[in-house]
């Protein structure tokens, strides 16, 4: 069972197989319905900035383990303009495209760790991380 | 995926069946801001009960398709809002304040019957 998927983001259709694939992978990690939800809905925020900002780019979706601990790793890149300043990107209601500002932050809410790096014109990469409560 | 559209008395209603790409949810806008003039329905049924999920995207069209609508004259409801969606969309921070939610077809087409009796008693 593959543990890995690579979707290459080029088209808003590209946006619907990220989350489908990431979805999948995540209840391979073990997750269960409503974090399945909020998994994809991620995944569909970040895939949707690379589109609207960068045009294409790529979302590589993983299992990965962290001591007894599993969970979902996703990491969105592209080699758009990159982000002149994070920080800003990181507030709510902050957009420079005709989104709603939700894109970065909003992602952020749903997983449990989020980096953004990104150098002016080089690109963005976005690492996410959700990890499954064990019923400790 | 196109979505099909039910005309049914007065309304009509769109009946999400799978998971919609960002064309599909314009076209679906489109035909349902059309369908409403062509039919000349007093109000407009989303179900979204299958999608899993609502991204910024999908809930800013939903939310144009209920002001568009609204200014063909035809008042609009989204039923079918899975619990895991709606918890998944306040934590984005996404909101559909102003626009009619149900919990499933039947409390939607009971919304619009009662909205829509009483602003033919007003004399709309």
């Amino acid at each position: 069972m593959a543990t890995e998927a690579r979707v290459a983001i080029r088209s808003p259709s590209d946006i619907v197989t990220a989350r489908q694939q990431g979805r999948a992978l995540a209840a391979q990690a073990g997750f269960e319905g409503m974090d399945l939800t909020v998994v994809a809905t991620a995944i569909s925020e970040v895939a949707r900035n690379i589109i609207e900002y960068a045009h294409a780019g790529e979302i590589q979706i993983q299992v990965v383990h962290n001591g007894s601990y599993s969970g979902v790793m996703v990491v969105a890149t592209d080699e758009g303009p990159g982000i002149s300043d994070v920080e800003q990107a990181m507030l709510d209601g902050y957009s420079t495209s005709k989104g709603l500002g939700i894109g970065l932050p909003g992602a952020k809410r749903l997983m449990d760790d989020f980096e953004v790096r990104s150098a002016l014109g080089r690109g963005t990469t976005v690492v996410m991380r959700k990890w499954l409560r064990t019923g400790e | 995926m196109q979505v099909p559209i039910l005309k049914q008395g007065d309304y009509v209603i769109a009946s999400i069946q799978s998971a919609l790409t960002d064309d599909d949810l314009l076209q679906l806008r489109d035909a349902l801001v059309q369908q409403v003039g062509r039919h000349r329905s007093r109000g407009v049924i989303v179900d979204v009960t299958v999608l899993d999920v609502m991204d910024s995207f999908a809930v800013r069209t939903v939310r144009d398709i209920a002001h568009m609508t609204r200014l063909r004259g035809a008042e609009t409801v989204i039923v079918g809002i899975q619990p895991d969606v709606a918890f998944a969309m306040v934590q984005l921070g996404l909101k559909l304040e102003g626009i009619a939610c149900a919990l499933d077809l039947e409390e939607g087409l009971s919304y619009l019957s009662q909205k829509t009796k009483d602003s033919a008693r007003r004399g709309y």
